[in-house]
């Protein structure tokens, strides 16, 4: 993994950068699985490997470039980082030993959502959706801002006319995501997009669009965010607290089941949404582009 | 120094994240420099919740040792935030890239200048 | 269901429900009405939750989402401090968004007024989020939110190097975050809790280890990156600069103010003020970096020609006298800083306001509005009397001439200096504020007695929909300056509150 690190440092192809960051980012995927934290393996190999690596891809196809060569020596630079290395090693040489089950984050707070109140075996998902669901509401609204970030940035004033999308990243695109297993609402929502954009590689991005088109997609991106901040919303008028699952039935741990589903029902929707929205707007950037350069 | 192994993997990420930011004038290496960075938060807090003789924490009878979940909903969130962040960077890469022609700092700042010499 | 019991929640999400029916509905019109009702009702919910502080125990609101207790869940906790907070930031939505209807029309195409709409609902939602919640990696979370959207915000400007100030607001400002990340890892890993409150009481155990110290240097450099503490300010001049106006004056008005709340946060509700003040020399550092923006900053501001440069420049500078109140380490240095937080976010508010105004009235019919820079302005007060009248004041307030706002957390800056026998300290204050006369006067001087050019005498004041937010914020920059009570009542006790937490 550093020897990945140390080569994308010197590399100047920015293609080859971003085949070692996908590497990088499976390797990482790799030692989360080891540290015994699976979701976010698959979160990280779907989303470093896969779904950066098509952003990147996708962004260098339209920018075409290749690093310049640095201008000035590096030292300032290098200093810099590593001084702030330095102070970090000086902390953690204070933190408690790797694997030490007396530390304070395994005695404090844990134990309670080891219980398992909620009643799902997974402990992820129930800390995800359910105690900390207000962080997940949170984090989808920022994957909902990103989106409607780039329609406000990259929106052609124009209806692009044929549709030749590049079709090594639609390939790229459902190779990475195709054979993921649904692990929560994020993966699911990438899983749809990759179903999407898997009929516009067959059919052509045109029917792709009359199938879900702009529109759609834009409300997909909307209508998740609000499925979710409903749910909280739901939990005020049945009397309990925003967010609160127990009041959504009459026995709470099943409220708490239903809250959760819908929660995950919500993310899965934006997160599909902007995914499939991101994706139009980089093909729909290439078309325009190829048009100008002719 | 072997307990301390995952600390110094993560400083060596952030140091390299931090130098490819800094040093490099590519737009697009820049952000790749600041994913990495981000990454090396993820083994900061991962390591420590792992329990050696632990599993992941999926409860089922058998086991009765389980890592640390918080770190990884923190992390998770941390992971969509980094990739929503990575999209907006690239998106106005893109936008740069067709306004000047250029997604290399030293170029643009160049241009700046030739057309506001203040 | 009783709604007084529910406003920290509503607080919250009303802006952030408003931000995705603005994307539904598709139309400019209607996600205006949506997002600055939105505002309102945030800024009635801030009022309330304002009054209720009054009558609560201990000064201390809290609310538990989902219903889980704190640790478990994440809290909501409004203090004096959050509720003061809270009430400038959704106050001054509430009015930059019925201004920003009539600017936007010139700064931004038409087919993308709703996502602007909605970003400006995302970006409230991310600052009010901050503000008001009690859980540590929640802060890391919204202020995601908040700075996304205030980069796609600033990228809508009309000048091609809008983009590259926002990627250089994007790089920094993800940089910032990581190491506030990181910061709240190292207090995560040694206190086993992410809630502030918590945190606080079991930090006490830990209190001397280097992962605490260097918890609290990481938070130091994140959150002074996000408040453009010189030297690392280099971001926030040409995002200003290039900005369409509403969101110049929204952000400089609120963006910084807010982390510097977070600051004071972490330095006084978590780490403690023994921790901070006494282990580390950062009062020293901290006050010789407030004394550089302070003159350097306001030096630079001297000679710039563009006139939003010029006040994104003395921003910088400000921003030096709300840490210098900081490093004092007293309750009336605290003071000044929270009112100075206060003061100088309107009075800066309103000049951006005005600029705005300014810019669009000089633009001919349907054009792209110009850069205000001096060649341009020159007698101006004939043509705009009541703009450049306003830019003078909120000018006169960023002196600290008596009067204003910014004469008030001068005082206080001042009150706490002699406190501790600084008697340099107030010389210093005194002398940066005339760097602040040199650069208001720059534009007095070409506005007022400079000839306007051969052909433009003519007067073109901004239309009243312009005019009028902005001058509601110049009245109430003399308002507090002469009416101390509602600003700095709640800054004292705020400030007191907040050393009682930290000892």
């Amino acid at each position: 993994m550093a020897l990945s690190v140390l080569m994308l440092m010197r590399m100047r192809n920015l293609f080859a950068v971003i085949v070692l960051f996908g590497i990088y980012s499976f390797l990482m995927a790799t030692v989360l699985v080891a540290l015994d934290a699976v979701d976010v393996a698959m979160t990280e190999a779907a989303v470093g490997a896969g779904v950066s690596t098509v952003l990147l891809l996708g962004a260098l196809h339209l920018c075409k470039s290749r690093e310049a060569k640095p201008a000035h020596r590096p030292w300032l630079p290098l200093a810099v980082a590593l001084s702030t290395g330095l102070v970090l090693v000086y902390g953690a040489m204070g933190l408690p030993d790797f694997a030490d089950p007396l530390s304070p984050i395994h005695r404090h707070v844990v134990p309670r959502y080891l219980q398992n109140e909620v009643q799902v075996p997974n402990v992820v998902t129930a800390v995800l959706a359910s105690f900390r669901g207000y962080d997940t509401l949170g984090e989808t609204t920022v994957v909902f801002t990103a989106g409607v970030g780039i329609i406000a940035l990259l929106r052609r004033r124009k209806k692009p006319v044929a549709v030749g999308c590049a079709e090594t990243l639609f390939a790229l695109y459902v190779q990475f995501h195709g054979d993921f297993g649904p692990g929560g609402g994020f993966q699911a929502g990438v899983i749809v997009a990759a179903a999407m954009v898997f009929h516009a590689l067959i059919f052509g991005a045109d029917t792709a669009r009359r199938v879900v088109p702009d529109w759609l997609v834009e409300t997909m991106l909307a209508a998740g965010v609000l499925l979710y901040a409903g749910v909280g919303v739901a939990g005020l008028l049945l009397g309990g607290n925003f967010l609160d699952y127990f009041v959504l039935d009459v026995d709470p741990v099943h409220g708490q089941h239903r809250g959760i589903f819908w929660v995950e029902v919500g993310v899965a929707t934006t997160v599909s949404g902007v995914m499939l929205k991101i994706f139009y707007m980089f093909a729909s950037r290439d078309d325009a582009n190829g048009e100008s350069e002719q | 120094m072997l307990e301390h192994f995952s600390h110094i993997v993560t400083v060596f990420l952030l140091v390299a994240g931090l130098f490819i930011i800094v040093a490099r004038g590519n737009l697009i290496k820049k952000l790749v420099g600041l994913s990495i960075l981000q990454t090396s938060v993820y083994l900061l807090y991962i390591a420590p919740g792992k329990l050696l003789g632990g599993t992941a924490p999926i409860l089922a009878p058998q086991f009765s040792i389980y890592s640390n979940p918080l770190p990884h909903v923190l992390i998770l969130t941390a992971i969509v935030v980094g990739v929503a962040t990575l999209a907006l960077g690239l998106a106005l890469a893109v936008r740069i890239r067709e306004a000047y022609g250029s997604i290399e700092e030293d170029e643009i700042l160049a241009l700046d200048r030739a057309e506001d010499p203040a | 269901m009783s709604l007084a019991l529910h406003l920290p929640a509503l607080q919250v999400v009303l802006p952030l429900i408003s931000a995705p029916l603005a994307v539904l509905l598709r139309h400019g019109g209607l996600a205006f009405a949506t997002v600055t009702a939105a505002a309102w009702t945030a800024f009635a919910c801030a009022i309330g939750l304002w009054l209720q502080i009054g009558q609560a125990e201990g000064g201390v609101i809290s609310y538990a989402i989902g219903n889980w207790p704190p640790p478990w869940g994440i809290e909501y906790r409004v203090d004096r401090l959050a509720s003061f907070v809270l009430l400038l930031v959704s106050g001054m939505a509430a009015l930059v968004l019925p201004w920003s209807r009539a600017s936007i029309e010139r700064e931004i195409p038409r087919d993308l007024h709703y996502l602007y709409y909605a970003m400006f609902g995302l970006c409230l939602t991310g600052l009010l989020g901050i503000t008001i919640t009690g859980d540590a990696f929640n802060i890391f979370v919204f202020l995601e939110i908040s700075s996304l959207s205030s980069y796609v915000l600033i990228a809508l400007g009309r000048d091609r190097r809008a983009l590259t100030a926002a990627y250089q607001y994007l790089i920094m400002g993800s940089i910032g975050a990581t190491f506030i990340v990181i910061g709240i890892g190292f207090l995560y890993l040694m206190t086993g809790t992410l809630n502030l409150a918590d945190m606080a009481l079991r930090i006490r155990e830990v209190e001397n280890t280097r992962p605490v110290l260097v918890a609290l240097a990481f938070l130091t450099v994140g959150i002074s990156l996000k408040l453009a503490l010189f030297p690392l300010h280099q971001w926030l001049p040409s995002a200003y600069t290039y900005a369409p106006s509403a969101v110049t004056a929204f952000l400089a008005a609120t963006a910084t103010k807010v982390s510097v709340y977070v600051l004071i946060r972490f330095y006084f509700t978590v780490f403690g003020e023994s921790l901070v003040f006494d282990k580390l020399p950062l009062p020293q550092i901290m006050l010789w970096l407030s004394l550089i923006a302070m003159f350097g900053a306001s030096a630079i501001a001297i000679f710039q020609d563009n006139l939003k440069r010029l006040f994104a420049y003395s921003s910088v500078g400000q921003v030096g006298y709300i840490t210098l109140g900081l490093s004092f380490d007293s309750v009336n240095g605290l003071t000044a800083s929270i009112v100075h937080l206060f003061n100088h976010g309107i009075a800066k508010g309103a000049i951006f306001l005005l600029i705005g105004g300014l810019v669009i009235g000089m633009a001919k019919a349907g054009a792209v509005p110009p850069a205000p820079t001096f060649d341009r302005l020159a007698g101006l007060a004939k043509r705009m009397p009541l703009t450049s009248f306003g830019i003078v004041i909120g000018g006169l307030s960023l002196i600290g001439v008596p009067g204003t706002v910014g004469f008030v957390s001068k005082w206080y800056l001042i009150v706490a200096a002699l406190e501790k026998d600084q008697f340099w300290l107030v010389g210093a204050i005194l002398l940066s504020s005339l760097l602040a006369v040199a650069y208001v006067w720059r534009f007095v001087e070409v506005a007022y007695f400079r000839a306007p050019p051969v052909g433009q005498e003519a007067r073109c004041e901004a239309p009243l929909a312009l005019l009028l937010p902005a001058w509601l914020l110049v009245i109430a920059t003399i308002w507090f300056g002469l009416d101390t009570s509602l600003t700095v009542g709640s800054a004292l006790d705020a400030a007191q509150q907040m050393v009682k937490s930290g000892r």
